[in-house]
């Protein structure tokens, strides 16, 4: 069961709120193999898709992922908006709620932006990605990933590499797999591995060699070349060599290993191509299973949104 | 929800086996031999119930039926009526329907809106020829005009009455019972 209005992080979750959203999101697997991939559980219901950020995959994810659950969906991005204009977020999203509607997606540059929207509204809130905070369907579909490859998540090893301490993903990812009991690893240039992150239960390499050694789940970030205003590290070269996961360096982890990857890629950067196209890599299976999610997501919270009403008096199902 | 007692038994293990073995042979006399047909149990106690029709035409017919599952949680109606948040379990249907006569299999038929969901659900994976229905229970109080082709047994009950069908597959045990809430 989920007893929750919002999916906000996956830091609040429980491990069995967790199962469920994964339990339900294997389900959904089979409507997108279906001749029509299209069920009527959300018809009626609406949804808005806040973007406040660039996004691609994330955003067209979630549209489908509605679109197969027949709800109905407007997309909303910040250029051309009256965002520009001025008007606060609250206000942007008071005046979308006051047209009736089930639920809001929001990405948002800023970390709780998210939050604060499920404090002020009634509807539904699914965060989409919030600054460095956190990324919870990313973090579901990994995990959903993972399972469906290993089986069992409880005792995997798994490593995170990258820029740790910006990424919403690494942390998502964090909470997750720590609460299904695999352990879990990141290693990164020390000026992108934040202060006291032991704290979440996770040990820190910044030798790759050392962090790969016998895992069964390597995780490559993004290093986000737009962000490098101030560089964290002396040049993209560098990182490549030292971070960069090629053939070579992924023979330390064990041999039935599987390489995930959020995307986009930096082709050469973080990962080699032939890792990302080679026998390890899950990245496009991430994507298919990124859809079921969102799927399971919506429906789990979006769904049940009309008030319950008891059955009858042995009335019955039939 | 008030507490329930055995108002009767319909069937026993014996019974359970009578019945399915007579709607085998309805299914395959109706439809001139098992050409076009397929079965397609509706969970949870459809699919078992599908499979045991499917075993017994396999044996008097030596045809083994191609077999399907339907899961119509996603297609039903009053979803808030009958959980807060019903859990979703896979469809299966390994074949194509094109074509096909489908014998949806369900244990009990009450209001018809499970199998309107079926059909609903069936009609999205292609356009069979034929749609029948098979239910080992009819208990009557049809909300839609819905009608089974094979019944095993039709039982007249109150709304107030439940019926309790217990299979091997599900529960350990086979037999149908009419149970109803003890009044103080």
């Amino acid at each position: 069961m989920l007893n929750r209005k919002d999916l906000l992080g996956l830091e609040d979750l429980t491990k069995e709120e967790i199962v469920t959203i994964l339990d339900t999101a294997s389900s959904f697997k089979e409507v997108l193999e279906r001749p029509i991939r299209k069920v009527p559980a959300l018809r009626g219901k609406t949804v808005v898709n806040l973007f406040f950020e660039p996004s691609t995959r994330t955003r067209i994810s979630f549209e489908m992922a509605e679109k197969r659950l027949s709800a109905d969906t407007i997309s909303f991005s910040q250029t051309g908006s009256s965002v520009s204009k001025g008007e606060t977020l609250k206000d942007t999203a008071k005046n979308i709620e006051a047209m009736e509607i089930d639920a809001i997606v929001i990405r948002h540059s800023e970390s709780g932006a998210p939050h604060f929207l499920a404090r002020n509204l009634d509807s539904v809130v699914i965060n989409a990605g919030d600054g460095s905070h956190e990324h919870p369907t990313q973090g579901l579909l990994d995990l959903l990933t993972v399972r469906e490859k290993k089986g069992n998540l409880a005792g995997l090893k798994m490593v995170i590499i990258g820029d740790i301490a910006h990424s919403r993903v690494a942390r998502s990812d964090i909470w997750g797999f720590t609460k299904l009991g695999a352990d879990v690893s990141i290693c990164g240039p020390s000026t992108m591995i934040p202060a006291e992150v032991e704290k979440f239960g996770v040990r820190v390499h910044t030798r790759i060699e050392e962090a790969l050694e016998g895992v069964d789940v390597v995780n490559v970030l993004r290093i986000q070349l737009e962000r490098q205003g101030q560089p964290l590290f002396p040049s993209v070269r560098e990182y490549a060599k030292l971070f960069g996961i090629d053939g070579e360096k992924l023979k330390r982890a064990k041999s039935d290993c599987i390489v995930m990857h959020p995307g986009p890629i930096n082709r050469g950067v973080e990962i080699d191509n032939e890792v990302a196209d080679g026998a390890h890599s899950v990245i496009l299976g991430q994507v298919t299973n990124g859809v079921a999610v969102r799927m399971a997501v919506l429906y789990l919270l979006v769904g049940k949104s009309a008030p319950f009403l008891p059955l009858e008096e042995g009335e019955k199902d039939h | 929800m008030k507490p329930l007692r055995e108002k009767a038994k319909i069937l026993d293990e014996e019974g359970v086996r009578r019945v399915l073995t007579r709607i085998a042979h309805e299914i395959v006399e109706k439809n001139g031999g098992t050409g076009h047909l397929a079965l397609i149990g509706i969970r949870t106690r459809g699919v078992p119930l599908a499979e045991r029709i499917r075993k017994m035409i396999a044996a008097f017919e030596n045809k083994e039926l191609p077999m399907g599952t339907l899961d119509i949680t996603l297609y039903r109606d009053d979803l808030e009526l009958i959980s807060p948040q019903p859990i979703v379990k896979r469809t299966d249907i390994p074949f194509n329907i094109q074509d096909k006569v489908v014998v949806l299999v369900d244990d009990v038929l009450f209001t018809g809106r499970t199998v309107r969901a079926a059909m609903d659900e069936l009609i999205d994976f292609g356009r069979p020829r034929e749609i029948q229905l098979a239910v080992l229970i009819d208990r009557g109080h049809r909300e839609f005009p819905i009608r089974a082709d094979y019944v095993g047994k039709n039982v007249p009950t109150s709304r107030k009455e439940i019926v309790h069908v217990e299979l091997k597959e599900e529960d350990g045990v086979d037999g149908v019972t009419i149970e109803e809430p003890v009044e103080p």
